[in-house]
C-alpha cells in the first residue's frame, strides 16, 4: 500500500455523501490511528447538483487535503460520473451505481457495478441509507479500512434507533462487492 | 492518560477554541461557509452558562459583541465575504475604544455575494486596511484543524492582552475539512484574561496612558463608570480635538503592535536551511506548497516553506533575512496578489518575487506551484 490513498465519493447533494465520507475518515482517524483528512465541495443548493467528499487515508501527516489522483471513487448519479470519474488515476477503481449510471465513463481503471440504492431500498428496507450500503461496498472493494473499524464508525455516528439498519445496509454493501471480486 | 481525539471540522475546531479560551458571549449572524461555527457556539455556550444570540444581521452582530466585551464577557462572532465587509465600521469602532474581542472570516469568494461555497484567500489586505482611519490590526491564518484550535485559543489571548478586535482567517477548505485532533486539556494551553484597574473607581480612567500603553479595562455595569465613543478621546473617555492629544493618543494604539511584534508575530519554517526558492504561503494553501517542497527536492531544487501564521503583524524581519539567501521567493494565494505585496515591500525585492494567484474556486495544487517554481529558474 502506498502511503497516500485519496477516496472520491460523489452523486448529488443529499444523498449522505459527505456523512459517508466523515465515516470513513472516522474509521481510519479515530478507530484505527492513522491520518485522514476528510473535504468536500457542493454547490448553494440542498439538494441535487453535484456533489463530492473527499477523504485522504495516510500513515504519515496530510498536507494537501484534496485529492490528486483519485485511487477510488463511487458515483451514484451520472452527472457525477461524468464530471468526477476523470480524475481516477490509472489502475484505479470506480464503483457506479448501475441504475443510474447507463453510460460508463472510460479510462484506465476498473469498473464495478451494482444497483446501490435500489439495494437498500430492496434488500435493506430503506433507501436512505443508500450511502450506508455504498460505504461498505468502498471498504470491500478497496480494502484500505478494516470491515470492523468501518463498522464501528457506523456504529459511533448514527443514531441508537437506527444502528442496526445502518450496521444492514453497512455489511449488505460489503457482502456485494466481496461476491463480485470473487 | 491518552488524549481526548476527535475528527473536527476547521469551524468546529475555532468554535471549540474559543470555548477553551473563556468566551462567554457569541453574537452572530450565520453565512456560509462560517456557519458551523455558530452552530456550535449556540449549542454549547449555553452548557456554560455562556450566551448566544443571532442577530438581525452582521452589523447587529458586531455591536452585540462589543457591548458583552465592554461588560467583562470574551466575546466572539463568525462571519464571512459580505458580512464581514458590513462588520467593518464596528471594527474601526473596536479598535479606538480599544475593545477585546475575535472575529473569524472564514473567507469565500468575492467581491459581494460572489462564491458563497468556495474557498478564497482573498480578504488578507481587508483584514489590515478594511476600515478606516490608521489603526493596529492582527490577523491569524492557521492551517490544520489542530491549529485552528490553538491559534482561537491565541487569538483570545491577544485580543485581551492588547485590548482590541483579534481576527482568525480561515477559507471554505480548512473551515469545512475535517481532521483527527487532540483535544488539549485544561491547562495545557496558556489562557491570558484581562488585566483588571487597581486604582479607585473615581481615579480610574479608561485610556489612561500612565498605565502604559495597554491601560486596563474596567467592566461595564462594575463600580467603575467610564465613558466610551467611537471619536478621538482624551485619557479620561471623552472626545477631545486637542491636536497633541489626539496624536499620542493614535500612535499609541499603533504602539501596542509595534512595540511586541516579537509577542505577537509567529512563522513556521519547513527545508529552509538551504532553500534557494522560497516558498510563501499561508492557511489551506501552506498545505500545497509544504507539498510542493517535497516534490521540488525530489527533482533536486532546494525549495522550502515560510509560512506566516501572523499575516499581521506580518513577521517582516525574519522574512527579509530569509530573502537575502533567496534566488527567488514564490507566493501561491487563492486571491489575485494581495500578501505578495508585502513581501515585495518588506524584502523590497532583492530577489526576484513571483505569485501564483487563483479565484476559480478550487485551490491551489501541489503540481501547479512545482510547474510555477519550474518555469521560473
Amino acid at each position: 500500500m502506498s502511503k497516500r490513498y485519496e477516496l472520491r465519493f460523489s452523486g448529488a447533494g443529499g444523498q449522505g455523501l459527505v456523512t459517508a465520507g466523515i465515516i470513513m475518515a472516522e474509521a481510519a482517524a479515530i478507530i484505527e490511528g492513522r491520518y485522514a483528512a476528510q473535504s468536500q465541495s457542493y454547490g448553494p443548493e440542498a439538494r441535487g447538483g453535484a456533489s463530492k467528499s473527499e477523504v485522504i487515508i495516510s500513515d504519515e501527516p496530510i498536507d494537501y487535503p484534496k485529492a490528486t489522483a483519485v485511487d477510488a471513487c463511487l458515483a451514484l448519479t451520472q452527472q457525477a460520473a461524468d464530471k468526477y470519474a476523470g480524475g481516477i488515476k490509472p489502475g484505479g477503481v470506480l464503483l457506479i451505481d448501475s441504475d443510474f449510471v447507463k453510460r460508463e465513463p472510460e479510462g484506465d481503471f476498473r469498473v464495478v457495478k451494482f444497483p446501490i440504492i435500489r439495494t437498500a431500498r430492496d434488500e435493506v428496507g430503506r433507501e436512505i441509507v443508500a450511502n450506508v450500503v455504498a460505504l461498505g461496498a468502498m471498504v470491500a472493494l478497496t480494502g484500505i479500512i478494516s470491515r470492523e473499524a468501518g463498522e464501528q464508525a457506523v456504529v459511533a455516528r448514527v443514531p441508537e434507533a437506527f444502528i442496526e439498519l445502518n450496521k444492514k445496509a453497512y455489511n449488505t454493501g460489503f457482502e456485494k462487492v466481496k461476491a463480485l471480486l470473487a | 492518560m491518552a488524549k481526548k481525539v476527535a475528527l473536527l471540522q476547521g469551524n468546529e475546531a475555532c468554535a471549540y477554541g474559543a470555548l477553551y479560551a473563556g468566551c462567554s458571549f457569541f453574537g452572530g449572524y450565520p453565512i456560509t461557509p462560517s456557519t458551523e461555527v455558530a452552530e456550535v457556539m449556540s449549542v454549547e455556550l449555553p452548557k456554560v452558562g455562556g450566551t448566544f444570540i443571532q442577530m438581525e444581521d452582521e452589523i447587529g452582530a458586531m455591536a452585540s459583541i462589543l457591548g458583552a466585551a465592554l461588560t467583562g464577557a470574551k466575546a466572539f462572532t463568525a462571519t464571512s465575504g459580505p458580512g464581514m465587509s458590513l462588520k467593518q465600521e464596528l471594527i474601526g469602532y473596536a479598535c479606538i475604544a480599544e475593545i477585546p474581542c475575535v472575529i473569524v472570516n472564514v473567507m469565500r469568494g468575492g467581491p459581494s455575494t460572489g462564491m458563497p461555497t468556495g474557498p478564497s484567500q482573498s480578504d488578507v489586505m481587508q483584514a489590515r486596511w478594511g476600515t478606516h482611519g490608521d489603526h493596529p490590526a492582527i490577523a491569524i491564518a492557521p492551517s490544520s484543524c489542530q491549529e485552528i484550535f490553538s491559534e482561537t485559543v491565541r487569538a483570545f489571548n491577544l485580543a485581551e492582552t492588547y485590548r482590541m478586535p483579534v481576527q482568525i482567517l480561515l477559507d471554505e477548505i480548512n473551515g469545512h475539512m475535517r481532521e483527527r485532533i487532540e483535544l488539549p486539556e485544561p491547562g495545557d494551553l496558556e489562557v491570558v484574561n484581562r488585566q483588571q484597574p487597581t486604582v479607585a473607581p473615581e481615579d480610574y480612567k479608561p485610556y489612561d496612558h500612565a498605565q502604559g500603553d495597554i491601560p486596563p479595562l474596567a467592566s461595564f455595569g462594575s463600580e467603575y463608570r467610564y465613558h466610551v465613543t467611537g471619536l478621538n478621546k482624551a485619557a479620561d473617555g471623552f472626545p477631545t480635538s486637542k491636536p497633541e492629544l489626539v496624536d499620542a493618543e493614535e500612535r499609541r494604539q499603533l504602539r501596542k503592535i509595534e512595540a511586541n511584534r516579537s509577542l505577537i508575530e509567529k512563522n513556521e519554517e519547513y527545508r529552509l536551511e538551504d532553500a534557494e526558492v522560497i516558498l510563501v504561503a499561508y492557511g489551506t494553501i501552506s498545505r500545497s506548497a509544504r507539498s510542493a517542497v517535497d516534490h521540488l527536492r525530489k527533482d533536486g531544487i532546494k525549495a522550502g516553506l515560510f509560512r506566516p501564521i501572523t499575516l499581521w503583524p506580518f513577521p517582516e524581519k525574519r522574512m527579509t533575512d530569509l530573502a537575502e539567501q533567496a534566488r527567488a521567493i514564490v507566493v501561491p494565494e487563492m486571491n489575485l496578489g494581495q500578501l505578495i505585496l508585502e513581501i515585495e515591500r518588506v524584502t523590497r525585492r532583492v530577489c526576484p518575487v513571483a505569485g501564483i494567484g487563483r479565484v476559480d474556486g478550487e485551490p491551489i495544487t501541489p503540481a501547479q506551484i512545482v510547474a510555477k517554481v519550474k518555469e521560473i529558474l
